[in-house]
């Protein structure tokens, strides 16, 4: 039993003692920023690594912990996506005065994650989205002397609050409707009868706030502008995708049986999320505002290939989350650096980028492509197997919907690319040295970038493990 | 022959480019890899014509089939029959001479060949591809060079052309994803798996009622590329911006991956829905071909006559698809090789006098042939091919898509068949008026502070030019004169 135990809360162990590290270091040592930096990155990187070994699945404490190959899979995805997002803000990290306390916050809502994802119990899996919520409010203000930075994280604490009051109530509802709150045994108690529909809706608004689904998306643009690049990037791409992992999972589990009644919800919601991503992604000028548009209108994308609701809808789900992770890091490692360089985050600060940056300018215009799902970039495949697998229970207008839907976000994509190669500007981004890590951060996107999406085996793989119904 | 070739060759050619310093090494190495590509597009030809008369019965022949994605059933399966081998020639073809028609290019100059390079790959991969998904893969490939090439060289509204021309494409993708996903849940292989594979779908026979709804999504969406009425309206302004090479290619091969889409889909996949909505492709087919002979003659601008008459002529690629007789179908692959050859032609031609002259229009120009004499000479071919002269590829191709149309003997074909030919009339309006003012007449360039005296502004073509415009007349030349080789081709 104990045995057990280390080995199938490996991933949340090796965590909470980087934590504990940090936390002595913090009180114990001086260390520079830099070598804080180093030694910060290289455990994380070991922690990646540890994911991948010695892995089995299991259950403890009555059901209210599991795993299996696809839990742990999603928490390797969660550590590469904290990785990388950790060597891209190095270079805004090294000036700044908390970098302890930052990772120890950072590292908080990761073990949030895991346990969230893992969670085989509504009640674990309302504290882990606790632990992962509460310290991100925290940094969202991390930028500490900005008055929009403290805007956005009240902002944040204040929707995300919100969100869990209602997520409760819809917890009880279940409670109090099935008798239970292990997902095991609710599945049988549902059956779509109106109390069961009520709670879903609560759950599902609940879910909707964490992902930012329309219409429960409006405090996303706000906290993402606001706060730091890095912590912006961590919400729109670590944490959405872990909550968006539970919300499969519960919906193809848990809620099985009222497969009907929630598809012609998401139907409906995916529709909304889309239109209104695309639309308001169009008009933005700020460029992490654009990016947060844009993340809404990935995720009515999402929505679609959820719907599908077969094995493909899981595999495609998981497999565009990864790609997602490498893609969006991508862009926003380029815009972090030139935040955090330059302070300039006008969409009209890129003009003639390329002129003076050539490499940073083929980095961002893959990662963009790569989010429109153009070819061969991995976007072009998550993007093509999210769609088929919303077609596979033959509804075609959901995916023609989606796929007009493409050219909108095509167009908001390229209006980028447009900028940074064809528009004239008379005081361009200065040609800027790319430090070490944010570079090797680049590398490893691009690279996945292209490896994941023209490699099939990465998706075999990822289909493997997946389940459906 | 391994097919992949035809793809890896390309990718290395450009990835080789990346690393290369100075203009001359970059054209150097763009130009050995793009001549490289049209060896081998020949010695494919050379062993196919080979396996072809010792007996080989297959459908498509040098296949090779991966396993790509397991859990979906998706292959990369390439093979070829005589249509995409005449379609290989086209790209090796024209590759080569948008490569050497832009010798002189200085911005940015390894950026453009590199796309260049890319954009050809594309277009092999495309026209290689038997299974829907690379197939739909490469298609998609071939955009966003097309959006760089046209934003960062072009002239004009670039920016708007490029944008409006990737918006319109990308829009006939989406099209072709919802026909594609159709396709793919209705067919049951043995396995109980679907499947992409073009074969196999060809065997399967889609139910009737899901090739009439599917249908109209996949033939509009390549239809898209292939400026299908009313899905045409990118042509004007995405040729009309482009710089040269970009010009030729787009209308040279871009174009034709939509007519060789349709054509795979109307007589491969979904035949019965093809005949169902046959009616329906040759109304549309018809106004194309008028509506672009009309248009064409209200335009000053030399490019957007060009691209104007690309519409027409685009027009009767799909009137010959939408007749779906053999020899109407043969006709329209002909048609593709021919106004490739034509338009690159073209393209090059206007793109040689711009160069020296700073201007296209039609009234600013005149007299040509006193200065360049060689330029001039290119510009009368692919304006007679454009016509149709007997002799050149142009009217080898119209004829045959004429008879195989007239063998329909429905009244309403008839009448669009008789409509198309008499289009052509108006097609010579607008050449030969627009042959005769810039060529002929007295000597005259206005508009650009350039003096109409020969010399060094105004010289002829270089060695770059005349082998590219050579090239492509040789092929011109080839079908017009000797078609029977490329009728044999397509239908063995």
């Amino acid at each position: 039993m104990a045995g057990d135990f280390f080995i199938l809360m490996k991933h949340e162990l090796i965590i909470t003692v980087i934590i504990f590290t940090l936390l002595l270091l913090k009180i114990g040592s001086d260390l520079s920023n830099k070598s804080l930096l180093n030694l910060v990155n290289g455990l994380l990187l070991l922690n990646l690594a540890a994911g991948f070994i010695g892995n089995q699945p299991g259950m403890l404490f009555n059901e209210m912990f599991l795993t299996n190959p696809l839990i742990v899979l999603e928490k390797n995805i969660l550590s590469l996506g904290t990785l990388i997002v950790s060597l891209q803000s190095a270079s805004w990290l090294k000036q700044h005065e908390h970098v302890a306390e930052f990772y120890i916050l950072l590292l908080c809502t990761l073990l949030g994650m895991f346990f969230m994802i893992s969670a085989g119990n509504l009640l674990m899996f309302y504290v882990g989205l606790e632990l992962s919520s509460i310290p991100l409010a925290a940094m969202a203000n991390f930028d500490l002397g900005k008055r929009k930075s403290s805007e956005a994280a009240m902002k944040f604490i204040i929707s995300s609050a919100f969100a869990s009051g209602l997520l409760l109530f819809g917890i009880s509802l279940v409670y109090g409707a099935t008798g239970t709150l292990t997902f095991s045994e609710m599945a049988s108690h549902i059956n779509g009868s109106p109390l069961h529909i009520f709670a879903f809706v609560l759950l599902l608004a609940g879910f909707g706030f964490k992902i930012s689904v329309v219409p429960f998306h409006l405090w996303t643009a706000d906290v993402y502008e606001g706060a730091p690049v890095a912590v912006t990037s961590w919400l729109s791409v670590i944490s959405k995708g872990s909550v968006l992992f539970v919300f499969i999972s519960v919906l193809y589990t848990v809620f099985k049986p009222m497969a009907a009644t929630w598809y012609n919800m998401l139907f409906v919601l995916s529709v909304l999320t889309i239109f209104t991503g695309n639309l308001f992604a169009i008009r933005q000028n700020n460029i992490k505002r654009f990016l947060a548009f844009s993340s809404i209108a990935q995720i009515g994308f999402i929505l679609v290939g959820i719907t599908g609701s077969s094995q493909l809808g899981t595999a495609s789900l998981v497999y565009f989350v990864l790609i997602y992770v490498f893609s969006n890091l991508a862009a926003f490692g380029v815009v972090a650096l030139v935040s955090a360089l330059t302070g300039r985050e006008q969409v009209s600060d890129y003009k003639g980028f390329y002129k003076t940056n050539p490499v940073l300018s083929w980095v961002l215009t893959i990662a963009l492509f790569s989010l429109a799902g153009v070819p061969p970039t991995a976007g072009f495949f998550g993007k093509f197997f999210l769609l088929l697998s919303g077609a596979g229970k033959g509804n075609y207008v959901l995916i023609t919907i989606a796929a007009l839907n493409m050219i909108i976000s095509f167009y908001y994509y390229l209006r980028i690319v447009k900028a940074i190669f064809m528009d004239a500007n008379e005081q361009p981004i200065e040609r800027l040295t790319i430090p070490g890590y944010p570079k090797l951060a680049m590398i490893i996107c691009v690279a996945g970038i292209i490896v994941t999406g023209l490699v099939g085996y990465v998706y075999d793989y990822i289909h493997s493990l997946s389940f459906g119904f | 022959m391994s097919l992949s070739l035809l793809i890896i060759l390309p990718l290395i050619t450009a990835l080789v480019l990346l690393f290369c310093n100075g203009a001359k090494q970059v054209r150097a190495m763009a130009l050995s890899g793009a001549v490289m590509q049209l060896v081998l597009a020949f010695i494919l030809l050379f062993e196919y014509w080979q396996q072809r008369t010792t007996g080989n019965p297959g459908i498509m022949l040098f296949e090779e089939d991966h396993l790509w994605f397991t859990p979906l059933n998706i292959h990369y399966h390439v093979g070829v029959d005589g249509i995409s081998i005449a379609m290989i020639l086209l790209t090796a073809f024209v590759t080569v001479a948008g490569i050497l028609v832009s010798w002189s290019m200085e911005k940015l100059n390894k950026e453009f060949f590199f796309l260049l390079t890319l954009l050809s790959m594309g277009a092999y991969g495309f026209f290689i591809s038997l299974d829907l998904f690379t197939l739909f893969f490469f298609l998609e490939v071939a955009v966003i060079p097309k959006f760089l090439l046209i934003g960062i060289w072009g002239s004009g509204r670039a920016a708007y052309s490029a944008m409006k021309l990737a918006l319109m494409l990308m829009g006939g993708s989406a099209l072709v994803f919802v026909g594609l996903a159709g396709i793919y849940f209705n067919t049951q292989t043995t396995g109980g798996t679907h499947t992409f594979d073009l074969l196999q779908i060809a065997q399967l026979h889609i139910p009737v009622e899901a090739q009439k709804i599917f249908f109209p999504f996949a033939f509009a969406g390549f239809g898209v590329f292939t400026a299908l009425f009313p899905f045409h309206t990118w042509v004007p302004d995405g040729h009309s911006s482009a710089p040269t090479a970009a010009s030729m290619f787009l209308a040279g091969i871009s174009m034709k991956l939509g007519g060789y889409g349709c054509l795979r889909v109307a007589t491969l996949l979904m035949p019965d829905a093809a005949h169902y909505y046959s009616g329906i492709i040759i109304l549309l087919a018809t106004i194309a071909i008028i509506y672009g002979a009309f248009a064409t003659m209200m335009q000053t601008d030399l490019k957007y006559i060009n691209a104007y008459s690309s519409v027409s002529h685009c027009g009767f690629v799909l009137l010959g698809i939408g007749m779906l007789t053999k020899t109407a179908v043969m006709g329209a692959v002909m048609q593709m090789v021919s106004h490739g050859l034509m338009t690159a032609l073209f393209f090059a031609a206007i793109g040689m006098l711009y160069d020296r002259t700073h201007t296209r229009q039609v009234a600013q120009l005149g007299g040509l042939l006193k200065v360049m004499p060689f330029i001039a000479a290119v510009f009368v071919i692919a304006g007679l091919c454009s016509l149709g002269l007997p002799g050149l590829s142009g009217f080898v191709a119209e004829v045959t898509v004429f008879m195989g149309a007239w063998q329909n003997a429905d009244t309403l074909y008839r009448l669009a068949t008789i409509l198309a030919c008499a289009s052509i009339v108006v097609t010579a309006v607008y050449i030969l008026r627009a042959m005769g003012k810039v060529i002929m007449g007295p000597l005259q360039v206005e508009g650009s502070g350039i003096t109409a005296q020969p010399g060094a502004l105004l010289a002829d073509a270089g060695w770059n030019e005349k082998i590219a415009a050579g090239l492509l007349i040789i092929g011109i030349l080839a079908i017009g004169i000797a078609p029977f080789w490329l009728t044999e081709l397509i239908t063995k």
